[in-house]
């Protein structure tokens, strides 16, 4: 590990080589003097926290944004890279972390919008390219598939080939991991693999480090902008990267104590639910339980039916024909609205903190008094403001949201912090059952730790907690029973110590169905 | 482009409020413009527009007269547009209310009962609120898009009006002019003001304005309606009733709307005639927003907006200048706020393809791209 200073001269050894590139937006400095040197063949991970200038500098790179100062050098020789078009000129590719792919439109038409004219007119032809692409790297794709019907995974691909089909030497990919199962994630990894014995490079962008140790030959990491140290992955931990990624005083990780709960708190049983939208899954009899006292992690592949499920649990989707599908104890509540269900002391975290968990546009103290309106903020009708402070102030110093005061409006804080305030939010309520989706995503390391803690300490109090995630880690590190979904059914629930990443890998990918045993007798009361 | 616009990294609450006056300044500039290329003295045909009209007491007192429909309307507006309702009825909830109030005045030709002035005005407001409901209902349980159906529900209030003064309503003694008969003393709102035309519908007008203040800013109702117009799914998350929420805010606007219309036909107006309303309800949703949806705003807004119709009269009357100035000025005035509301979230940039010092081609297209890819980053 080194945090050199003397960089290597412009030369051909190296495809692509980042020099003093710093950005500015208003408000915050997102590259400083930032460098990268990525050799031919090389697989290149670019670390770092949320925030830490990761995205920018790709999108440098790609062409997406000029920096304001610094120079990048394509094979020894200063280049100007004015948008994408260039940069694909360059032969630079990129796969984004949310791909731009119209699903209603096939695999083949998708790609040829993004190719340059003549290579699109004989369709035929193109279709043919994408098959040999394709099958040549191992990533089976059929041109005339409509892209909704594909999997995250498959999508991924078209994405790839999409950057394969021009004349590539690097291949830039944000975060591809974070949606496929682990078993996608080994296909995807051989097939980048072959990539770069052909002797294009990869800047890999990932903030999961057991990944980068098993892909990359060499990784810079940034902090707040800055390249804050070098290494060869293989031979680091995990600990030692998370520290140049964090910086030295924020603990990078932490044990948590495995419990078997109480009684059943939440019941689900035989839960089913039609979706209206068309991409949309179908919840199929469903059954679970949350016991008093635990954490049941549901693992699963985004768009399998966590939102669905999140939404029944919710009571975003009211379940009219069947009210004790959900119970709490012996309560039905699936019929409930989640106003009511709030007042039986159900809490709710949800996937998307602005724009649902709270409202951008209104201060933290209004963002308070958006759900803890049971908790004595208002009387008769009346907000009562003094309540309404005094509650956002508690969430803010208890779980150390940084943000200046209570009035900041919503959309200002960051995610971790936007989060934490959620999480606050809703443990200070003190709920019964807490439902929470995604509750560390996109978070940084030391506010994930933070909302991890909270969570254990509001299950040693006694609550039922349900954590939809898509990270492993996170399931594994905190629930004491974990279970997965798969195209809206659910897999056997086990206790977290008896079982393996791989096996929950195999039930995201859905093996539990072809298993004997019928999966959703074989969950009930697992 | 020598400009740009470029995204504000918070939108701008100085510009918020700085929007509005520069609105009607260039409202002014264009309006001298027009009265310069009519062949009038532009100065001289602002000051009888905007000053001549308020330079006595008489004159505020008919600022007043006009201003309280509109204000009534525009408060009712304020509290449906803060939780995205677009109710564009308010000119056709006026016309129901002013109806059905007149309607029940008519049965009080012969009685001076000191019931009977608030039976009225109770009367025009429930059917102010029955016209909104029809959106309202339409709305919660058919999810229609009340923007149509308001505007067609405007449509057929007015008509009902004209059949009702051209037949069942009309005086049998008025000669066949298709009015009602004169309300009488009992059916008439008091003046405020000696020699004026002021009546106490401004009272209801301010005392409006308080409530919808204490709605909006105090209660938790009023926070559930700024909590579902800034953020529908926020709204659901939290467990806010959406419908009862929607109902609320049409049904008070309604009620709002039908008491400036029944205000209108028993203060002013004095009996149902087919033009109770120079189009109110449509100028109010120009004040709402010009008022910044906010009770204060809409005050000054609705004071603006009284003055157009008013100056509008007078330079009909002393510059020989046609009556559409009025709605010219009004579609003016909704034109530049729209325009000038996008420098609360843009501020207006030199393009770097004039201010970069490097060689710079392409940047239009970076922009592009750049605007593409924040979708993707968020």
């Amino acid at each position: 590990m080194t945090i050199d200073i003397d960089l290597p001269p412009p030369s051909k050894d190296y495809r692509l080589q980042l020099q003093g590139i710093t950005k500015q937006y208003p408000g915050c400095l997102a590259n400083d003097r930032a460098h990268l040197n990525i050799r031919p063949g090389e697989v290149h991970a670019l670390l770092g926290e949320n925030g830490a200038g990761k995205s920018t500098l790709m999108k440098i790179i790609y062409g997406v944004t000029r920096p304001d100062a610094g120079v990048i050098y394509w094979e020894g020789e200063p280049v100007e890279i004015a948008d994408p078009a260039a940069a694909r000129r360059l032969g630079i590719g990129m796969v984004f972390q949310h791909f731009s792919l119209f699903e209603t439109l096939t695999v083949a038409e998708n790609i040829s919008l993004s190719l340059p004219k003549e290579q699109v007119r004989d369709r035929a032809a193109l279709s043919r390219r994408i098959s040999e692409v394709s099958d040549k790297y191992g990533m089976a794709l059929n041109p005339d598939r409509l892209v909704h019907t594909l999997s995250i995974g498959e999508r991924q691909r078209v994405e790839i080939v999409r950057c394969l089909l021009q004349d590539i030497k690097l291949l830039i990919l944000d975060e591809p991991t974070s949606v496929l199962t682990p078993q996608e994630v080994d296909q995807l990894f051989a097939t980048l693999r072959q990539l770069s014995q052909e002797g294009c490079s990869i800047l890999f962008i990932s903030h999961k480090l057991n990944e980068v140790r098993a892909l990359c030959d060499s990784a810079t990491i940034l902090r707040a902008g800055r390249v804050s140290g070098h290494c060869v992955p293989a031979e680091e931990t995990n600990h030692s990267i998370a520290r140049l990624m964090v910086g030295d005083d924020t603990p990078v990780h932490a044990e948590h104590e495995k419990t078997t709960g109480g009684e059943d708190y939440l019941i689900v049983e035989n839960l089913s639910v039609k979706t209206d939208d068309p991409f949309g899954v179908n919840l199929e009899s469903l059954s679970f339980t949350v016991k008093a006292g635990e954490i049941l992690g549901v693992a699963g592949v985004a768009g399998n039916g966590q939102e669905e499920l999140l939404a029944a649990l919710s009571g975003e989707t009211v379940v009219l024909d069947s009210p004790a599908a959900i119970r709490l104890l012996a309560q039905p509540v699936a019929a409930m609205t989640s106003g009511q269900r709030r007042k039986l002391g159900v809490g709710f975290v949800p996937e998307e903190r602005l724009g649902r968990g709270a409202v951008p546009d209104m201060s933290l103290k209004e963002n308070g008094l958006l759900t803890g309106y049971f908790q004595g903020l208002t009387k008769a009708g009346l907000i009562s403001m003094p309540a309404v402070r005094k509650f956002a102030e508690t969430v803010r110093t208890r779980f150390n949201v940084k943000a200046p005061n209570t009035e900041t409006h919503a959309k200002c804080l960051s995610g971790g912090n936007l989060q934490k305030f959620i999480i606050g939010r809703e443990i200070l309520q003190n709920p019964k059952l807490l439902i929470a989706a995604h509750p560390t995503w996109g978070v940084d390391v030391g506010a994930a730790l933070a909302i991890h803690k909270a969570l254990i300490e509001l299950r040693d109090r006694g609550a039922a907690i349900l954590v939809v995630s898509e990270d492993l880690d996170e399931l594994f590190a905190i629930s004491d029973r974990i279970c997965a979904l798969y195209v809206g059914k659910i897999s056997p629930i086990k206790e977290t110590r008896e079982t393996t990443i791989a096996e929950v890998g195999g039930w995201m990918g859905g093996d539990f169905l072809e298993s004997s045993q019928p999966a959703p007798q074989q969950a009930v009361g697992a | 482009m020598i400009f740009k616009l470029e995204r504000r990294v918070d939108d701008s609450r100085w510009m918020a409020y700085l929007s509005p006056i520069l609105a009607g300044t260039l409202t002014l500039i264009t309006g001298s413009i027009l009265f310069w290329a009519l062949g009038k003295d532009p100065l001289q045909t602002l000051y009888t527009f905007f000053i001549a009209p308020v330079s006595d007491l008489y004159g505020w007192t008919e600022l007043g007269v006009k201003a309280a429909p509109i204000m009534l309307c525009a408060l009712g507006l304020a509290v449906c547009y803060r939780g995205k309702v677009w109710n564009i009825g308010a000119e056709g909830q006026l016309l129901f209310g002013a109806l059905v109030g007149g309607g029940v005045a008519l049965q009080f030709l012969e009685s001076d009962s000191a019931f009977a002035l608030p039976l009225v005005l109770v009367a025009g407001a429930l059917a102010g609120m029955a016209w909104a409901a029809i959106p309202a209902l339409l709305k919660t349980h058919f999810n229609t898009n009340e923007i149509l159906t308001t505007i067609m529900l405007n449509y057929i209030a007015l008509n009902l009006l004209l059949f009702s003064v051209h037949g069942p309503l009309k005086d049998p003694g008025g000669f066949n002019f298709p009015e009602s008969a004169l309300f009488t003393e009992a059916v008439t709102l008091p003046l405020l003001l000696e020699d004026s035309r002021m009546h106490i519908g401004i009272l209801f007008a301010l005392f409006a304005l308080v409530a919808v203040w204490v709605l909006l800013s105090k209660t938790f109702v009023g926070f559930q309606i700024k909590v579902l117009g800034l953020d529908t799914r926020a709204a659901h998350f939290a467990g806010f009733k959406e419908r009862r929420l929607v109902w609320l805010a049409l049904l008070l606007s309604g009620a709002l709307a039908g008491l400036a219309g029944v205000c209108e036909v028993t203060g002013p107006i004095g009996q149902l005639v087919p033009q109770v309303s120079p189009g109110y309800g449509y100028a109010a949703i120009i004040v709402a927003f010009l008022g910044r949806l906010h009770p204060v705003g809409i005050l000054l807004s609705s004071m603006l907006m009284a003055l157009i119709y008013i100056g509008g009269e007078l330079v009909q009357i002393e510059l020989n200048l046609p009556l559409a100035l009025t709605g010219l000025f009004q579609g003016m005035l909704l034109f530049f706020l729209l325009a000038c509301d996008v420098l609360i979230a843009y501020r207006i940039r030199l393009s770097p393809r004039f201010s970069a010092l490097r060689k710079p081609s392409s940047a239009a297209l970076v922009n592009g791209a750049d605007a593409n890819l924040s979708t993707h980053s968020q």
